[in-house]
């Protein structure tokens, strides 16, 4: 009996661990080691944190990656702010088939690609666009405006990308907030504010904290949003990762911004749970 | 008949069917770019040799990478182009020599055969053979942006913030030969390259503002032009002569410092497995009607012999219309590019994005 | 004296459903006041409605004379005790009863001494700074009450707060909740669908039907007294009967039974005649049972029958005696003094009672 459990625990853990190792593993360690290679002439490479220096030497590549930053957390800041009293109109105000349908309509926009998706705000955002036209035809604007190629562009198209993987984490802690709660916090003198404050936030909080880890990270990772609705300023560090494998062969500096990238996101990641005096274990549930 | 021969009949069956597949019929994995690989000349070429063939459409550098990732496994045959061989070839070493004698060099244009198996040889082994070529310059809204003339005239005022071209580094090469300068001659000399990269550099930053995104797909480059966002743009001839079809405006320019001539090339990549077939797609769509289908499809010409006279006459006049006899002289072609120049190129391209 | 809380004419309607429907009453200041009724009944949207999270459709409710309507639910000088509780569970003890302290503006210092009082009366010295979730269900209920009293509310609501409970401790917190009740002496208004408890605890008892109080009094006065065919069946326990009335004289009946039993009842006011289809209620407490005849020659009520079942539940256990027609079947309180302990299946008895003690209604549908 005792020998069939551990077989049993076994086989259930394997596929754990072969995902773990064969696609998480291993290809870091591998990175890792590409990273820490420099070449010294055609064919010819020594071992050495030398691509680590040009990360931290050239202005331009750690400008870049504090930018993406910035953005990557305003784009998760805007997208708590809208996600959040979406979230709570689901979970909390929305009944039966309305709630539903609701939940449904965030989940629509990710039944097509993000290429597609991003293509669609093309549309809505170029010269020659949707928005554009309608704003000549109102009688707002007297030529076309171009409302594509800009930051304001590339945080649209964030925020849109994130919204559903703040929602659904959002929606399932508040939809586990007992009404009764919120309705002793008014009963007991408080006001929408304070009721906000006090018991809605404080009980959202690992959705709020779980929300904003993956609405960061994968704004941080996204490479055809930034790149496509953000033109020539773009500027978004993904697209240096990029440049440097494909473009560049330059695979040794590629690596290592990679690695600059896991370990400088997990930082950021680190220090706001620290700073909201939240832990992980709490987020996890 | 007893059992036992109900059980071997068919088994034997197998075996020969196995045989014949391993001696006669391959699985060709071809790496090339879209168009170069219609469906009518896949179908045509499968119901001849009885070979199935596989196409993953691409471009230059992820052709590199991809065969660079396995060591130059994955794939059959590459169609890279020819002035990107010699270089990763040299650092990475993901192709093997072409066996010329399986070539049937009869159904080459013979200056561009020659030409390309001299760009292509690395240590006294060719690595390369030509297939498709064409030119990049200017696509023009004729109407509304006349004046240009040359990638400089990029800059210009009168199109302001209607202006797109890649990031990439045929346009670096472009500036430079615009701005009088020769960036092939420098080549072998890094210091002096890295002289005209940095002017080149200037030049884009100062000219920035009048861009009006850089432009990374075909598509998207083509929606731009078509839509009237950009009158003016760096690109292939066959981007010009595709919207010229519907916009009579629009239309390929050489620029007067020259058009930029590429050609694609053949390529085996070091660990193809199915080198029979890759032979035979090379010389069954090197015939000249077969090269005139796939000019039909890319828009590009081939240099397959004779291949001329089976090419649409829209597509020849647009060619002689874009290309007078002394722009045609005036193509510069490509030299290879040694190892190591991409890494000065790719500075000046993340500075110029960078720059405000 | 100006009543605590005082309904008049309150309705409220769900769509075409009448949740509550012409509810009028008062409460008296310091008193103990339940609302009894089956789940569905409304008592919940009365209480909603004067905790002010539903706007009544129709009359008006004032606290201490005051008319609550158009006041916000954390505007009003009621605070409620929620079913499951409600406590914050992301706030300590403390902070749970000073919430509402610190809502009202009160200094910090204030709020602690108020909280420690408060928890001293529950008699949880020293806990404020226990999670929620570290208390016993017991203790829940404490710190429940005493956050809303921290407060001094003009009325505390309670919705049946002792329904999640098991059966020894929510019969331990009856007596405590009566007694917290009058330590605290606020008025307190308690809904429940448990007779029991609301027997226990209240000074008076509104026995809530389909939206309308059926009958208010005193526990004894429902128990005794009811008014309603729906209160005598639903306080406490009853044999019911249905039968036709053949005599009437002064306020006794004497009705004939559908299987042909002859009872003899009372109408007490209610109007009956000769004809009528009653229902006839006689508490299995009130019958008397006997081992001869004779020492029932008093009641008007008289039947010797055969035990059909003994129901044995210590000192709540009753028989059931099947009449010589074979026809209904009565349920008799076992008296526990001893007399009766060895009566078996079978056993021929005599039970009866007085007439005064057979309930009759005019029959409904």
């Amino acid at each position: 009996m005792q020998g069939g459990t551990r077989l049993g625990f076994v086989l259930l853990l394997t596929p754990l661990l072969l995902w773990l190792g064969l696609l998480i593993v291993i290809p870091h360690i591998d990175m890792f080691l590409v990273s820490i290679k420099e070449r010294v002439g055609v064919g010819e490479y020594d071992t050495s944190l030398a691509n680590y220096g040009t990360f931290f030497a050239e202005t331009l590549y750690l400008w870049t990656f504090l930018r993406t930053a910035v953005m990557s957390i305003l784009a998760t800041a805007i997208t708590l702010l809208i996600a959040f009293p979406v979230s709570y109109y689901i979970a909390k105000i929305a009944k039966g088939r309305l709630q539903s349908a609701l939940f449904l309509l965030c989940l629509v926009p990710f039944w097509v690609s993000e290429l597609v998706r991003t293509f669609g705000w093309m549309i809505l955002l170029r010269e020659t666009g949707v928005f554009s036209s309608l704003l000549q035809w109102a009688g707002l604007a007297d030529q076309p405006v171009e409302m594509l190629y800009n930051d304001a562009a590339i945080m649209v198209g964030l925020v849109y990308t994130s919204m559903l993987f703040m929602v659904v984490p959002l929606v399932t802690t508040l939809e586990s907030l007992d009404n009764a709660v919120i309705e002793a916090g008014y009963d007991l003198g408080g006001n929408g504010f304070s009721v906000l404050r006090e018991i809605v936030i404080p009980h959202a909080m690992p959705g709020i904290v779980s929300g904003c880890i993956v609405v960061f990270m994968l704004s941080l990772g996204n490479y055809l949003t930034p790149t496509m609705l953000g033109g020539k300023d773009s500027l978004w560090f993904t697209e240096l990762i990029y440049a440097q494998f494909i473009v560049r062969f330059n695979w040794e500096l590629g690596a290592a911004f990679g690695f600059m990238l896991l370990i400088l996101s997990s930082v950021i990641v680190w220090a706001t749970l620290r700073l909201t005096g939240q832990t992980l274990r709490d987020t996890l549930g | 008949m007893t059992c036992k021969h109900l059980i071997a009949a068919p088994i034997l069956g197998l075996a020969l069917a196995g045989l014949a597949q391993g001696a006669g019929a391959d699985t060709l994995r071809l790496l090339t770019w879209g168009g170069y690989a219609p469906d009518n000349v896949v179908e045509m070429f499968e119901k001849e040799t009885g070979h199935t063939v596989e196409v993953t459409k691409s471009n230059n550098e992820e052709m590199i990478a991809k065969l660079r990732a396995t060591g130059g496994g994955g794939f059959d045959l590459a169609q890279p182009s020819q002035d990107r061989i010699a270089g990763p070839q040299a650092e990475f070493g993901i192709y093997k020599p072409i066996n010329l004698a399986m070539i049937d060099e009869a159904q080459f244009i013979p200056s561009m055969l020659a030409a390309t198996i001299a760009n292509t040889t690395v240590d006294g082994a060719a690595y390369g053979v030509p297939h498709i070529w064409g030119t990049s310059g200017l696509v023009l809204d004729t109407s509304k942006a006349g004046m240009v003339k040359d990638y400089t005239d990029l800059c210009d005022d009168a199109v302001a913030g209607k202006v797109s071209y890649r990031l990439k580094r045929p346009t670096l090469i472009g500036f430079a030969f615009a701005m009088g300068m020769d960036p092939f001659a420098a080549y072998g000399d890094e210091a002096a390259y890295k002289g005209i990269m940095e002017k080149v550099e200037a030049k884009l930053v100062e000219c920035k503002p009048n861009v009006k995104t850089y432009w990374s797909g075909g598509d998207e480059l083509m929606n731009l032009l078509r839509s009237g966002e950009v009158v003016a743009a760096m690109a292939w001839d066959t981007g010009g002569w595709k919207l010229n079809a519907d916009n009579p405006n629009i239309t390929f320019v050489a620029p007067t410092s020259g058009a930029l001539g590429w050609i694609d090339t053949f390529a085996l990549p070091a660990k193809g497995q199915a080198d029979e077939a890759a032979y035979a797609w090379i010389n069954f769509v090197m015939r000249p009607e077969v090269a005139a289908m796939i000019t039909e499809a890319a828009g590009n010409f081939t240099a397959s012999k004779g291949a001329d006279q089976f090419a649409s006459d829209a597509l020849k006049a647009q060619f002689t219309a874009s290309f007078p006899p002394e722009a045609v002289d005036n193509i510069k072609w490509y030299p290879p590019v040694p190892a190591g120049l991409e890494a000065i190129e790719g500075g000046v391209l993340d500075r110029v994005k960078a720059a405000n | 004296m100006t009543p605590d809380l005082e309904c008049t004419g309150l309705s409220r309607r769900f769509g075409d459903v009448k949740a509550v429907d012409d509810v009028t009453f008062s409460v008296a200041p310091g008193s103990f006041f339940s609302i009894l009724g089956p789940s569905g009944c409304g008592k919940t949207t009365i209480m909603r409605m004067i905790a002010g999270f539903l706007e009544p459709s129709g009359g008006d409710i004032r606290i201490k004379g005051r008319s609550m309507l158009g006041v916000a639910p954390n505007k009003r000088p009621v605070n409620m005790v929620f079913q499951h509780l409600a406590l914050f569970p992301m706030m300590d003890v403390a902070g749970n009863i000073g919430y509402g302290l610190r809502r009202a503006g009160l200094a910090r210092a204030d709020i602690a001494r108020k909280v420690d009082e408060a928890l001293d009366r529950i008699g949880l010295p020293g806990i404020g700074a226990r999670k929620i979730d570290e208390l016993s269900g017991g203790q829940k209920q404490r710190v429940a009450i005493a956050r809303c009293m921290v407060l001094e509310p003009d009325v505390l609501l309670l919705d049946e707060p002792l329904g999640a409970l098991d059966l020894k401790l929510r019969e331990h917190m009856k007596i405590e909740l009566k007694a917290l009740q009058s330590a605290f002496d606020t008025t307190f208004v308690y809904i429940t669908h448990d007779q029991s408890e609301a027997l226990v605890m209240s000074d008076q008892i509104a026995v809530m039907n389909r939206g309308v109080f059926e009958q208010v009094g005193s526990a004894r006065d429902l128990y005794y007294r009811p008014e309603t065919a729906f209160v005598a069946g639903f306080v406490g326990d009853s044999n019911r009967w249905r039968g036709r009335v053949e005599r009437m004289e002064g306020g006794a009946l004497e009705i004939r039974t559908e299987n042909g039993m002859l009872l003899r009842g009372a109408a007490h006011g209610r109007a009956l005649g000769p004809g009528d289809v009653a229902d006839i209620y006689v508490r299995p407490e009130a019958i008397r049972l006997a081992q001869n005849e004779g020492e029932l020659a008093r009641f008007e009520n008289r039947i010797s029958g055969r035990v059909t079942s003994l129901l044995f539940n210590g000192a709540a256990s009753r028989i059931l005696v099947a009449g010589p027609g074979g026809g209904e079947e009565i349920e008799v309180t076992l008296p526990q003094s001893g007399e009766f302990a060895r009566t078996g299946k079978g056993d021929t008895v005599h039970v009866g009672w007085s007439g005064d003690q057979s309930n009759c209604f005019p029959a409904g549908k």
